[in-house]
């Protein structure tokens, strides 16, 4: 893979000082040093996160816009710190159009059920993609169903990219929202989405963009981008599990309704009626997960403080690497070959069986993903069962490649 | 032989394997050795679906005793297919539905049992079991 023409030649921080700050990075696994190249399913967690959320429990537990006891103030102002933060890094006009959410999927069902119930009817089309995690379909296909709605699919090529033409040609005034992800986390492929952006908003359609994979990868304006709604996960960022936000534009989040009812997301209520609280409250029903809210705060703080257009650059500089090393690999074939790419490198090798390989690059203390990845249409249209995925973070090393390969091949030997 | 006595023969033969290699390559071969199934029968009424791999499952009762082949296009998973299908083929129904499989914990393959994997391994032994009861009780009819 040529090296992406926007790479000038920086000074890259100490990958070897950086795994310092993960703690697991220094674990092994059967016996051998632990290369985790998982990091699309989930990224480790620096210590950080991990002591911030020791300190929430230890030292300020409360819960929030609750009390007016001294806690609860001190919870209060770290969970709404941590939303602004988010906002500040996502380049959000407001604060409150950040909601926390339990990470994308969650996201998007709100999305899909709030949105669909005022904004779907009988004979309208939601637009999607091909390469879609189930997460950003069966929501979809859940709220069409029930509203008479149909479901379209932008179709990709070979190299599994979206066929932009074929999106043109679907995106009519039947359509009332457009839902696709930036970043596959089955192959890697980097979505146009300010083109998909663009051509949407001429028509006045929404855009609801599916950032699990993005947000880590690559500085991202939500405001520049001119995105309606965007999903994303804080487990696939270096926070906790278990919490995640979704943006959305004021105008869209205040005509939406309500999707979850329950405590703090009312004004007031009566059997009669009730009435709403603002944004962001307003979809935030229910004592929310305050310390994976401070925590994915604190992983922002963290990336920050390496900065995400560094970690971009270390990580393409990884990736072209590793693409390159694999490449060399007798009877290996990629699965995706996005000329634009991100986090993930997919991969047969002959006939083997993804399983079997995962399985022999485990017992050599490596950690990859094997299987459909939530993506089993995008499975069906390549014709395979599954493949073996290499998701990378700035974190890993070169000599981490060079022991995937050697594993890759021992495995190889070992299956033919 | 009795499904104890086979699991033990296993448990034996593993336990000669210093190496993780060695003990994989086993595995393997076994996997590739055992007979495969007439692609005739390789039907989704006898497939059990894995998130990571496929395995197909026949059985046939003959003169009181059940006899299973069985498939995957896993070769790992096919391994251990043929050890299951070995240590229960040809076994009474009314030994194999009480059988205690221990033989895969006990040669370091448990993993292949837990949900994570999901690789149709534990679903196997599940219908295997569930064969077992169906036909023991069918002989009490």
């Amino acid at each position: 893979m040529n090296r992406p023409d926007h790479l000038v030649d920086v000074v890259l921080p100490d990958v070897e000082k950086i795994r310092l700050d993960f703690p697991i990075l220094q674990t092994s696994v059967h016996g051998k040093p632990l290369v985790y190249f998982d990091n699309a399913a989930t990224t480790q967690k620096p210590v950080a996160v991990i002591e911030a959320l020791d300190t929430y429990y230890t030292q300020y537990n409360s819960n929030v816009h609750r009390g007016v006891h001294y806690l609860s103030q001190l919870a209060t102002e770290a969970y709404e710190l941590s939303r602004k933060k988010l906002a500040t890094y996502l380049h959000a006009k407001h604060d409150h159009e950040l909601i926390f959410t339990k990470g994308t999927t969650d996201g998007i069902n709100l999305v899909s059920n709030s949105f669909g119930r005022k904004y779907l009817h009988a004979g309208d089309e939601v637009l999607i993609s091909a390469m879609e995690h189930h997460s950003n379909i069966v929501p979809w296909q859940l709220i069409c169903e029930e509203k008479g709605a149909v479901l379209k699919v932008i179709p990709i090529n070979e190299k599994g990219e979206l066929d932009m033409d074929a999106f043109e040609q679907l995106l009519t005034p039947k359509v009332r929202i457009v839902a696709v992800t930036y970043v596959s986390n089955s192959l890697g492929t980097v979505n146009p989405i300010a083109a998909i952006v663009e051509k949407a908003h001429a028509l006045n359609i929404p855009v609801l963009v599916d950032g699990a994979q993005a947000v880590q990868h690559m500085p991202l304006d939500v405001q520049a981008l001119n995105i309606d709604f965007l999903a994303f996960s804080s487990h696939k960022m270096y926070g906790p599990t278990g919490i995640g936000a979704l943006y959305g534009k004021e105008k869209w989040l205040n005509e939406m309704p309500p999707f979850e009812g329950g405590g703090d997301m009312i004004k007031t209520v009566t059997f009669a009626k009730t009435t709403y609280n603002e944004l962001p409250f307003k979809f935030e029903a229910g004592t929310p997960d305050i310390s994976g809210a401070i925590a994915l705060g604190v992983a922002v703080d963290y990336i920050q403080s390496i900065g995400i257009d560094t970690i971009q650059q270390m990580e393409e500089t990884l990736i072209g690497y590793a693409y390159d090393r694999l490449a060399a690999i007798p009877g290996l074939r990629f699965i995706g070959d996005a000329a634009h790419r991100a986090g993930a490198i997919s991969f047969l090798v002959n006939d083997i069986h993804p399983y079997d390989m995962g399985e022999l690059l485990d017992q050599q203390g490596i950690a990859v993903r094997t299987g459909h990845h939530c993506t089993q249409p995008l499975m069906d249209l390549f014709g395979i069962p599954g493949t073996v995925r290499a998701s990378f973070a700035f974190y890993n090393t070169r000599a981490e490649v060079d022991r995937l390969v050697k594993g890759i091949e021992m495995a190889a030997r070992m299956l033919q | 032989m009795t499904i104890t006595e086979k699991q033990d023969e296993l448990i034996d033969t593993f336990s000669l394997f210093d190496e993780w290699t060695d003990k994989y390559e086993h595995i393997i071969q076994m996997g590739k050795d055992l007979p495969l199934i007439d692609p005739a029968l390789k039907t989704d009424d006898r497939l059990i679906r894995g998130c990571q791999s496929r395995v197909w499952l026949q059985a046939e009762l003959k003169d009181g005793k059940l006899y299973f082949t069985a498939d995957s296009d896993a070769v790992i998973t096919k391994g251990l297919v043929s050890m299951v299908v070995d240590v229960l083929s040809g076994q009474t129904p009314a030994a194999i539905a009480e059988a205690d499989i221990y033989f895969i914990d006990a040669i370091g393959l448990r993993s292949h049992l837990s949900l994570t994997r999901s690789n149709g391994l534990l679903s196997m032994l599940k219908q295997i079991k569930a064969y077992a009861l169906a036909y023991q009780a069918r002989e009490k009819q």
